[in-house]
């Protein structure tokens, strides 16, 4: 018989003296040829920036290659592990340097995984971040085709004229962003709209 | 539910009314329950006694996703990561924190008993007067300058991890007035797939607050609080030296086939 699983607490508003670590935003360095930014805003169900999240994003290489190699907490500049971790500023601004990750399947279109917590949030939530350039892919993925058309766009990253990713994270709200489920991972969500 | 202040800091409601407001969602729960509503195993997102969530949950369900290749699998960590000493925060500064020395002690499974080896433990905490190192924290009790409050630790290749600490005290915050938290210490965690990721808090058996506390009620299932309870535990306590607690976690099940979990 399956073990139960242990429920998940609020990140709670005192964990920037422990979680957040030199260089956790940074799994490229600027200078890196490929170096992209991945940056945005957290907002909470009445649009104002929530100034105490959490973001980590875990992805594939430029190649499409899940990184096996350890090393995230204190980087030496050359590995790419692919895991990040940034504290919002007091803005609720995060920003990531990064490289975009290539597709990990043929016909499913490349994606970070953003993973959030925060002060009120009694669990974390997941998301996927697509990049905006590729219609074609993103038009032939099943899992976005599986997301309503009007709530799709909350999934996909918007870039800039500097080539920066766009993407901001809304907790409520008439853009609140698609929040993933999977298999296997105990959440509860409480009473929701629909 | 219109006239709840969504201040999360507005300290509005007194210890009653919260408390109200916590046993009619638990009672509706076992209602539910009873008519063969699903078990409820995690906290709630939605939880209004916690004010905090009343505009950071989600209002709209979570989408089902078939994890692909990334949350198949967890970033690595190693002892680049991580240094041994990182599992003993009594001597992290010159002297010796005040308070009870502990031990916690546990094992990292998944939800089919496979220990979770090799993979990274964060642990923080406030210190014996209840206070964090968080420039936030600026309730009138004091800091212990011989205590930040914060771990690492790799789990070993049982999943077993360890570490020293002092026993935290409870605190006050301001989600309403004269509300203080139960003794904790935050943990996060990893397992071998990225959706087994998990923050959560452990508790202390018997501390007089939890009926009170709308973070540890946010879990609506008796049993499943109680998996957030740490046992003391005689044979981790040392002769004139510590008390120990053990606390076992168990993380989602992992969504690999055998043969991946395998070549791990
Ligand atoms: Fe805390």
């Amino acid at each position: 018989m399956d073990l139960k699983p242990t429920p998940a607490q609020t990140v709670g508003p005192f964990f920037g003296f422990a979680l957040p670590f030199d260089g956790g935003e940074k799994l490229v360095s600027r200078s890196h040829p490929s170096a992209v930014r991945l940056h945005g805003t957290v907002y909470d169900g009445h649009g104002a920036a929530v100034p105490d999240a959490l973001l980590e994003i875990w992805q594939a290489d430029e190649h499409g290659r899940v990184p096996r190699e350890e090393g995230s907490l204190h980087r030496d500049g050359y590995t790419f592990t692919g895991w990040g971790r940034t504290p919002v500023d007091s803005t609720g601004h995060y920003s990531f340097t990064t490289v975009e990750p290539g597709t990990t399947r043929a016909g499913t279109a490349p994606y970070f995984l953003l993973t959030v917590f925060a002060r009120g949030l009694m669990d974390r939530l997941y998301t996927r971040v697509y990049l905006p350039d590729s219609p074609h892919t993103l038009e032939a993925d099943p899992f976005l085709a599986s997301v309503p058309e009007r709530r799709r766009p909350t999934l996909i990253s918007q870039r800039d004229d500097q080539g920066n990713l766009r993407f901001d994270v809304h907790l409520q709200g008439e853009h609140e962003t698609v929040f993933l489920s999977y298999p296997n991972t105990p959440q509860v969500t409480g009473p929701v709209d629909d | 539910m219109g006239e709840i202040d969504t201040n999360p800091d507005a300290a509005a409601a007194s210890q009653e009314e919260i408390s109200a407001e916590i046993s009619a969602l638990h009672q509706e729960y076992e209602q539910a329950r009873a008519q063969g509503a699903p078990e409820e195993t995690s906290a709630r997102l939605n939880f209004p006694p916690y004010r905090s969530s009343l505009l950071r949950h989600p209002t709209k369900s979570l989408h089902h996703a078939d994890p692909e290749d990334i949350e198949l699998h967890s970033p690595a960590f190693g002892h680049r990561d991580v240094s041994p000493l990182e599992a003993d925060l009594t001597i992290q500064h010159g002297g010796e924190p005040i308070g009870e020395r502990i031990v916690v002690a546990g094992r990292l499974l998944d939800a089919a008993w496979r220990p979770v080896p090799h993979q990274l433990v964060e642990v923080w905490q406030a210190n014996a007067a209840g206070r964090y190192i968080h420039k936030r924290d600026q309730h009138p009790a004091p800091i212990d300058p011989n205590f930040t409050g914060v771990g690492r630790i790799l789990t070993n290749a049982a999943g077993e991890y360890s570490f020293t600490t002092i026993k935290p005290a409870p605190y006050p915050w301001k989600n309403h007035h004269n509300a203080w938290r139960s003794a904790h210490i935050h943990f996060s965690l990893f397992g071998t797939d990225f959706t087994q990721r998990i923050v959560t808090q452990m508790y202390f058996p018997g501390d007089p607050l939890f009926e009170l506390d709308p973070i540890y009620q946010s879990i609506t299932d008796t049993a499943a609080r109680k998996r957030l309870i740490a046992d003391y535990d005689h044979t981790l306590s040392q002769h004139e030296w510590n008390t120990g607690y053990r606390w076992d976690i168990v993380l989602g099940g992992s969504n690999r086939t055998w043969t991946e979990q395998e070549e791990q």
